[in-house]
């Protein structure tokens, strides 16, 4: 049984539909990167997996169980679903009238009702992991982006999710600051966990992805192994955007 | 002419016992009001009609209407159509309270309002409620960058309080009054009591711009 499956989600912004109908399997394990031009609809694709925009048609399926019942939604199951499915964002949104270590532990605090000590060592634990220990007293302000993103990283794994979600997560760094985050990201992938990531950066898709997905138009235009699509697409527009991307590299 | 302070000083237990009377006052409008605000604020930023429409219409009916028209409203109006007597601390501080609320309520909701998306998007991400996510994230924020604004309510509120005269009410104006009519001495007796007002309000004021700048600190 798949983790997570997808079938026939579209949504739409008004008169424009960014998403017509899209089917996708998740397995256990499986590190999924979707690529695609600007407004192909990647990024609102990961957002209605947790429910951070609300699908106008289709279903999503976690472990089996469906989520919602004839498009209507409860609270408490999207909520559920949040605390399974862990989100890192292209502007980090850290809060910022928490420490870095405040951040961490916020989720364990309040929604997973962890007592303080107990949240505090597991965010410490999340922190090193990511290579700021030293940082966990400092406010997200005096961060730079790199070390915001990792402290991201930790908030949503502190959460125990089953499947991370990562909306463009270097897309806001400068380019030096590229490589502490990626590096951070494939050291969960050697973990095995289980991961969608929507990213720019083809090179780092096609040695961490165990798939890579196509966007165009709101569909799936061409997906397979990152072989498969990076190095030999099938379809024109695949290549045309590849060709486009003057700094992939392999 | 010949200033005349020694009538007023000769009053001083009149006008203490008018201070204590401000400041009872002001301590629970500034409560009542600002924590009504609030309310009636997380009300109009409520989606659901069942909150946002009780709310705006309370914000409208307060905002559109003055204090002074209130505060006698509830002193003389509301006994003839309830079984009560109501006193005249009483009916001004529901007046002030109510009026307080209905504009605090508009600084809560534009602060709510100010916080970017990003901060829901990263509470909701982590499983938070609605309400979790308002306490813990969006409230501490907001609060943070409506503290000029509720701080300048507070002063508001504090002059509102002479509107009590009007009914009576033993405040500084009140007693400011009594005293010139006693003593002919109209000139004397209200600079007393807008000094009095000063004395109280300038520090007040300092201590907000002192709030103002511990708050931006760690930003």
């Amino acid at each position: 049984m798949s983790l997570l499956r997808v079938r026939g989600l579209a949504k739409r912004f008004g008169a424009n539909q960014v998403l017509r109908g899209i089917d996708l399997d998740v397995e256990a394990g499986e590190r999924i990167a979707i690529l695609g031009a600007s407004g192909s609809g990647k990024s609102t694709l990961l957002r209605c997996l947790n429910f951070m925009e609300m699908p106008d048609q289709g279903t999503v399926t976690l472990d089996g169980k469906a989520i919602g019942r004839n498009g209507k939604y409860r609270d408490g199951e999207l909520i559920a679903v949040r605390q399974r499915v862990g989100m890192v964002f292209q502007q980090f949104n850290l809060f910022p009238h928490m420490t870095a270590i405040g951040n961490v532990m916020e989720g364990l605090r309040t929604v997973k009702r962890l007592p303080r000590q107990a949240a505090h060592a597991r965010a410490e634990k999340e922190l090193a992991r990511v290579g700021l220990a030293d940082k966990a007293d400092t406010y997200p302000a005096h961060l730079s982006g790199g070390q915001k993103q990792r402290v991201a990283i930790a908030r949503a794994l502190a959460m125990d999710p089953e499947l991370l979600l990562f909306d463009e997560p270097t897309s806001a760094l400068d380019p030096e600051l590229v490589g502490e985050v990626l590096t951070v990201i494939r050291a969960l992938a050697e973990e095995g966990r289980t991961m969608l990531l929507v990213t720019h950066e083809l090179g780092f898709a096609y040695h961490v992805a165990t798939r890579v997905i196509f966007l165009a138009d709101g569909a799936i235009h061409e997906q397979g192994t990152p072989d498969e699509v990076l190095k030999h697409p099938t379809k024109e527009r695949t290549r045309a955007f590849i060709a486009r991307h003057k700094e992939f590299s392999l | 002419m010949k200033w005349d302070f020694a009538s007023v000083f000769a009053n001083w237990d009149a006008l203490l016992a008018g201070a204590a009377g401000t400041l009872r006052i002001f301590a629970i409008c500034l409560v009542l009001g600002l924590s009504l605000g609030l309310v009636v604020g997380l009300g109009r930023y409520a989606r659901h009609s069942w909150a946002y429409w009780p709310a705006t219409s309370f914000v409208e009916f307060f905002r559109n209407t003055p204090v002074l028209v209130q505060i006698l409203w509830f002193y003389f109006a509301l006994p003839i159509l309830a079984p009560f007597e109501i006193s005249p601390l009483a009916a001004a501080a529901l007046g002030i309270s109510l009026n307080s609320a209905a504009f605090s309520a508009e600084i809560y909701r534009g602060g709510i309002q100010s916080i970017e998306p990003g901060q829901w998007d990263g509470a909701r991400a982590l499983g938070m409620s609605w309400a979790q996510a308002m306490r813990r994230i969006i409230l501490p924020q907001a609060l943070k960058r409506m503290t000029p604004a509720l701080t300048n309510r507070a002063i508001e509120i504090f002059k509102m309080s002479t509107l009590a005269s009007a009914v009576a009410y033993v405040e500084l104006l009140q007693q400011g009054k009594l005293i010139a009519s006693i003593n002919y001495n109209p000139i004397e007796a209200y600079t007393a009591v807008a000094v009095i007002f000063f004395v109280f309000l300038w520090p007040l004021v300092q201590f907000t711009y002192l709030l103002e700048r511990r708050l931006r600190r760690d930003e």
